[in-house]
């Protein structure tokens, strides 16, 4: 299986299953989890985690009705990254919901969108 | 999934104790733990599951009934109760002969390898053991003869961290192996935080909550705050845990609100226990306030 890296935090808001979705989302996402790949079982992947087998299901069954894996009866859960338009789509959405908050606080604090494409430029190069 | 125990409405009467109405469902591949104070009646509830004890009224369906005869389905179960109920004076192979006995399909390759790994010796008395070997013992015993479902009432308690641990390892093991699944008594909270998937909490002989693990410990937190705080907030709904003349503690699950009503009050993650205690202890200042 290609590189999956899983870090879950005690301290965020956001609940264990919205985070180990998230992380396999953007795995698949940056092409660390290529298409067809298998995920591990939900037993053996929620006893790693030390979390329950019913959270994790809860995330297989939400990444797969959102298109992102496919699962098999007595097979597993295999990625699905094979459809182009979905990762485009969500990607760009992604990056569009951090843009919204960029711009709401620039217009809040008067910056001019001439400067916002300045400063993306040299934070673009710089990153 | 699969359900591999099904309880319905199952009620018994003693005169200084009633079980009311127990529903709860295992499913398959889960390890769920059954969480009460001592007395709760765990202990009730798992003689009634194994026929030790007869309930007055309700239904207990095992494995979906997908066994239609009775020998089968206690083949299929793994038992480990606190006081093992074992003779003394027997060695371990004189006491294992006779278990063995009265299973189907007893496994000898695999009870000696739990031996082996369990560093138990089959020449030693049972008298001899101490009460961690005896758990391991019995836990050999129950792994021995293919069971699908093990119940075990209050494995853990008086072990020491190092065997509870052991234990729970060996717990997570054997659900890796699909249609295993596990339903153990317990008062100890961190074993279960650390392999339960579901948690069933029982107190004075009622099922309080019965929800996935992870579920349940993002639906509380723990709040802190001043007096003059606990005073703002007095209409939602919490259980205060300790309080004195500097400030409380308290579990809630109403901490949206709590946030909103005062935005620089401390909300942290709660922990079982801490849940565990909110939900069933008799805790002074007990009312919710």
């Amino acid at each position: 299986m290609g590189r999956l890296n899983i870090v879950i935090s005690n301290t965020s808001e956001k609940p264990l299953y919205e985070q180990i979705k998230e992380q396999i989302k953007s795995a698949i996402l940056k092409g660390e989890l290529k298409n067809g790949e298998l995920l591990p079982s939900i037993r053996n992947f929620s006893t790693d985690l030390k979390v329950s087998i019913l959270t994790i299901r809860r995330v297989y069954d939400e990444l797969e009705e959102e298109g992102f894996v496919s699962s098999q009866a007595g097979k597993g859960t295999f990625v699905l990254a094979g459809n182009k338009d979905l990762i485009e789509d969500t990607k760009r959405m992604l990056i569009e919901e951090k843009m919204i908050e960029m711009v709401t606080l620039s217009k809040t604090m008067g910056v001019k969108i001439q400067n916002l494409h300045e400063m993306l430029d040299i934070i673009y190069e710089e990153v | 999934m699969n359900t591999v125990l099904d309880i319905r409405n199952v009620s018994k009467h003693f005169s200084d104790f009633t079980l009311a109405n127990i529903s709860l469902e295992l499913k398959e591949n889960c390890i769920t733990g059954f969480l009460g104070k001592n007395g709760a009646g765990k202990t009730t509830l798992i003689k009634i599951i194994l026929g030790l004890l007869h309930k007055d009224s309700g239904e207990i369906i095992f494995f979906s009934n997908r066994y239609k005869n009775i020998e089968t389905i206690k083949n299929k179960i793994g038992v480990v109760l606190d006081d093992g109920y074992f003779y003394d004076n027997l060695n371990l192979k004189q006491m294992k002969n006779i278990i063995a006995s009265t299973y189907k399909e007893w496994d000898e390759t695999t009870y000696k390898n739990y031996l082996k790994k369990f560093r138990l010796n089959e020449s030693q008395l049972i008298s001899s053991l101490s009460k961690g070997m005896k758990m391991k013992y019995a836990l050999a015993l129950a792994l021995s003869h293919g069971a699908d479902l093990l119940i075990m009432d209050e494995p853990t308690s008086g072990l020491d961290p190092e065997i509870r641990k052991e234990l729970i390892d060996i717990l997570s093991e054997y659900v890796q192996e699909e249609g295993k699944s596990v339903f153990f008594s317990t008062h100890i909270t961190s074993d279960l935080e650390r392999c339960a998937d579901e948690i069933v909490i029982i107190n004075n002989g009622k099922i309080i909550e019965q929800s996935n693990k992870d579920d349940m410990i993002e639906s509380y937190r723990m709040v802190k705050g001043t007096l003059d705080d606990l005073e703002r907030i007095s209409s939602k709904s919490i259980k205060i845990l300790d309080q004195t003349k500097y400030g409380f503690t308290g579990i809630t699950s109403d901490y949206e609100e709590i946030k909103q009503c005062i935005p620089k009050i401390i909300l942290e993650k709660a922990s079982l226990e801490d849940i565990f205690l909110a939900k069933t202890g008799e805790i002074e200042n007990e009312d919710y306030i």
